[in-house]
């Protein structure tokens, strides 16, 4: 980046360390850092790990808000990092965590081997069915029916809303907001014929069921994926098939 | 010894091609086993970043012969016309099976796939998901690879060699992040998917990752670097943070405006201006859907005569797309304004954008042929990092994203049919050179204690020294002054003193293997600009203000060699259409 304005104000952080082996728990340490108002969280943890301390540990790349790599707790709260502007915690300190509900691998790095496998757990495919695509052409797709899912089909994998569900806190096996807005963006993309293969899990007590629907997930959404949603709407439906399955039980569907 | 483990096929990079190449190994010989080793996840690969769309030829009233052309005049006829021949050949199939696997295209009301105008494009041809294409083809790669049980993932460990066994590629040794362990990953073909390195300059678009990785375990291979003086320049990007804001903002209807609110292409020989009112505006291949490096160009012209705005983070000009009017631009760029509004602090619905030219897109990579090969056998090269070439002195915007698909997928193939034919290597080999890495890492970098030289001072003197001497406008003696510090560099390189000393997720370690690759690709970006004393595309020289084609049809390659790099040519491959001017604003 290059520099612009400059300044003599500094603003305080307070960041959680912890290098496995060496030590038990976490610990806040504080830093000092160039106040600036253009910069973001991050650009404050690319400074101390440039010119103060090496050792400070924290994913990152895109720094526009894209790559889903960069989510911390600041101030307590499931944010992205390349997208919490200094300018909004004045004056200070910041308080920059891990992610809460993950183990952690150090510093603020989390360990997100749950979410991969769970993320593929519910088939995130196109699984064609009986409606293999055209050859040398497009399945047909009206603007509707994109928008029946282009919302879901939103999350960069950023896992904030897995820190801020409190059910994921205490059950592990919750597939979580990410994975079932996933799911469902895949079940209502015209093109696909998936759905019965993904309900086994979705429509489980680990799945849709689990949500308590407080809809904390839907508030620290960056990208307005809203999992909220998408977990109620998949309820309604999965309820509705369960009159149809219980009222035309020879029907098809 | 370090652990060995044996796949078939081992690919480089989860991005685009990687992901790509993976699908077709995997198709093409379901038996085979084949590794993705990647440095970041690969949903979080660079593809993701881009914005614009990916161009093919799909509708009626296009056709393959006019996206031919206009690519060979993008390129300042620097493109190898065979291999532009078969990527816009095949782009469309590759573009369509992203449709079959789920990529949320956007769509005409009829259900058909649309598509927007592009700079240097004569014929709306851009396929496009809104205005984050690269977001949505890179999770529909990534998703459609989960259900390929053969695809092996290494998520976060960091390549460091090309392991070789009697003359040929064999596989890599990484860095396994989380243990910090140095491991041989092993396969009978090796496919680099590492993306570019705009990360050698200080302003770019590019994601922290771009450090150009591949390149580096090539060159350090014995193989050529090609056409890497061509660095291309985006012209819209936010000042200060070097944030895209992608073409597709003039594709649909922005304007260019300098300080006195006159649109300043107009006297860059880009063709008139329409009204924008006017129902043609923007008219294609003219003006502000002009190619990039003419864009850029004038802007450095406007800033020469003072036309530009001046502001704390240098120069700009705006960018104004206020005449769109908010639900036009809510459905098609809305990232334009969640970007606009959160990094440069305006709405772009009311105020126009302050935008700079800003690194974005290398040209130039690792030589390969259109089967994806490079000179090494074993070893194939795809995506950013490869170099087929079909961009030339120039890309054109949305080339890119069909690129990586068309040769990501031959590079799958070719290696899956390698594979087949071919034996693994010795075990004993591998081991000896993956120890001999896990101990010079070890050595020169963790377990250091005397060096006396900081990553953060080297990679910003480097990212200066490009700047002020490889940028837009490049003279003998701008080239020469960053040839020296380039070299100077280099040695200090040798000095780099970490403060990490641990193994678990040490990014300060691989900052500092990235910034040893990057001073060396810097190096031969310098001297293969050096040696071509002649303008064309991107690549100008002040000295040498004209394209020449008798001495300069050619590619260049740069061979590594304990000093600076070698520079060698080979000619451009001219099929059907030799040789001509650019012409933009006008029939052509
Ligand atoms: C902001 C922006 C917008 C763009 N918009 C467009 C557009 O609209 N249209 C278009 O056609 N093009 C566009 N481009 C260009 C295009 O996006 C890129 O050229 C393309 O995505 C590169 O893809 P790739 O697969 O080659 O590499 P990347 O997606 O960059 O992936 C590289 C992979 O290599 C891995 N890797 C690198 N080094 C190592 C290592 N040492 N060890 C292990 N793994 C490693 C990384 O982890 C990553 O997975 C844009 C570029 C930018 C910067
Ligand atoms: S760095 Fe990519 S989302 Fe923040």
């Amino acid at each position: 980046m290059t520099s612009g304005a400059t300044t003599t104000q500094t603003i305080g952080f307070e960041i959680a360390r912890y290098l496995p082996g060496e030590d038990r728990a976490p610990t806040l340490r504080h830093y000092d850092v160039p106040y600036r108002p253009e910069w973001v969280v991050l650009d404050a943890l690319n400074y101390l790990k440039d010119e103060v301390d090496g050792t400070l540990s924290f994913r990152w790349s895109c720094r526009m808000g894209v790559c889903g790599s960069c989510g911390a707790m600041v101030n307590g709260v499931p944010r992205l990092m390349c997208a919490a502007f200094l300018r909004d915690y004045l004056p200070g300190p910041i308080r920059v965590e891990p992610l809460a509900n993950f183990p952690i691998e150090r510093d603020l790095v989390i360990v997100l081997d749950d979410f991969m496998q769970k993320l593929r757990a519910v088939k995130p495919w196109i699984i064609p069915g009986d409606r293999p695509p055209p050859a040398d052409a497009e399945y047909r797709q009206t603007p509707a029916q994109l928008a029946d899912f282009k919302q879901y089909s939103m999350c960069i994998n950023c896992l904030l809303c897995y820190s801020a569900c409190p059910v994921y806190q205490h059950e592990e096996e919750f597939l979580g907001p990410a994975v079932l807005a996933l799911a469902q963006r895949y079940d209502h993309d015209s093109r696909d014929r998936g759905n019965s293969q993904r309900h086994e899990l979705t429509w489980s007590d680990e799945g849709i069921w689990d949500c308590t629907f407080v809809g904390e997930c839907s508030a620290v959404c960056p990208k307005h994926v809203d999992p909220a949603g998408a977990i109620q709407q998949a309820k309604v439906e999965s309820t509705m098939d369960w009159y149809r399955s219980v009222l035309w039980p020879f029907g098809r569907r | 010894m370090p652990d060995v483990l044996q796949h078939d096929v081992v690919i480089v990079g989860g991005g685009g091609a990687g992901l790509r190449a993976a699908i077709a190994a995997v198709e093409a010989d379901p038996t085979l086993d084949v590794a993705i080793v990647s440095k970041v996840y690969p949903m979080r690969s660079h593809t993701v970043s881009a914005e614009g769309g990916a161009a093919g030829v799909i509708k009626a009233g296009d056709s393959l012969e006019e996206h031919i052309r206009d690519t060979i005049s993008g390129s300042d006829w620097l493109a190898d016309q065979d291999a532009v021949e078969l990527f816009v050949r095949e782009a469309p199939q590759e573009l369509l099976r992203l449709e079959h696997w789920g990529c949320p295209w956007s769509r005409e009301p009829d259900g058909t796939v649309a598509v927007r105008p592009f700079g240097g494009m004569g014929i709306e041809r851009t396929w496009f998901a809104a205005d984050k294409t690269g977001f949505h083809m890179l999770h529909t790669l990534f998703q459609t690879s989960l259900q390929h049980e053969r695809v092996r993932r290494y998520d976060e460990w960091f390549a460091t060699r090309l392991l070789l066994d009697d003359g040929r590629a064999v596989g890599v040794s990484a860095i396994e992040l989380r243990s910090g362990q140095v491991r041989a990953v092993v396969g009978k073909a090796v496919i680099l998917a590492t993306g570019g390195f705009g990360r050698i300059f200080p302003f770019t678009t590019n994601a922290a990752i771009k450090t150009g990785d591949g390149l580096g375990l090539a060159f350090r291979a014995g193989v050529p670097l090609k056409d890497m003086e061509f660095v291309q320049y985006h012209p819209t990007g936010l000042p200060g943070t070097g944030i895209l804001i992608t073409e597709a903002a003039r594709g649909e209807g922005g304007i260019l405006v300098n300080r006195h609110g006159d649109r300043y292409l107009r006297h860059y020989n880009l063709g008139e201006p329409l009204d924008i009112r006017d129902p043609v505006h923007p008219r294609l291949r003219t003006m502000e859907l002009g190619p990039r490096d003419r864009l850029s160009q004038a802007f450095m012209k406007e800033q020469d005569q003072g036309n530009v705005f001046d502001g704390p983070y240098g120069t700009y000009v705006h960018l104004d797309i206020r005449h769109l009017g908010e639900r036009r631009v809510d459905q098609k760029i809305p990232f334009v304004r969640e970007l606009a509004t959160n990094y440069a602090g305006i709405d772009p619905v009311r105020e126009p954008i302050p935008v700079r030219p800003v690194v974005h897109y290398m040209m130039g990579g690792i030589d390969t042929n259109l089967e994806a090969e490079t000179a090494l056998p074993g070893l194939y090269a795809a995506g950013e990092c490869a170099c087929v070439s079909i961009n030339g002195a120039n890309r054109l915007g949305s080339n890119s994203l069909p690129e990586l698909l068309v040769f990501g997928a031959r590079a799958g193939t070719g290696a899956a049919r390698w594979a087949r034919e071919h034996a693994p290597a010795p075990r004993a080999a591998v081991e000896t050179q993956a120890a001999d890495e896990q101990a010079r890492i070890a050595r020169d970098l963790i377990n250091r204690r005397d060096g006396d030289e900081r990553i953060a001072t080297l990679r910003t003197e480097m990212q200066h020294a490009m700047e002020a001497g490889c940028g837009i406008y490049r003279t003998e003696a701008t080239l020469q002054a960053a040839a020296a510090k380039v070299a100077e560099l280099r040695e200090r390189a040798r000095r780099v003193q970490l403060d990490d000393h641990s193994l678990s997720f040490n990014t300060e370690l691989t900052a500092a293997l990235e910034l040893d690759i990057m001073i060396e690709i810097a190096e031969s970006v310098v001297h293969s600009a050096l040696h071509r004393t002649e303008s064309r595309g991107s690549h100008q020289r002040v000295d040498f203000p004209q394209r020449d084609d008798g001495r300069f049809l050619k590619h260049s390659l740069a061979y590594r060699t304990e000093g600076a790099p070698r520079v060698e040519y080979r000619d451009v491959a001219i099929t059907r259409w030799p040789p001509a001017e650019r012409v933009y604003g006008r029939a052509h």
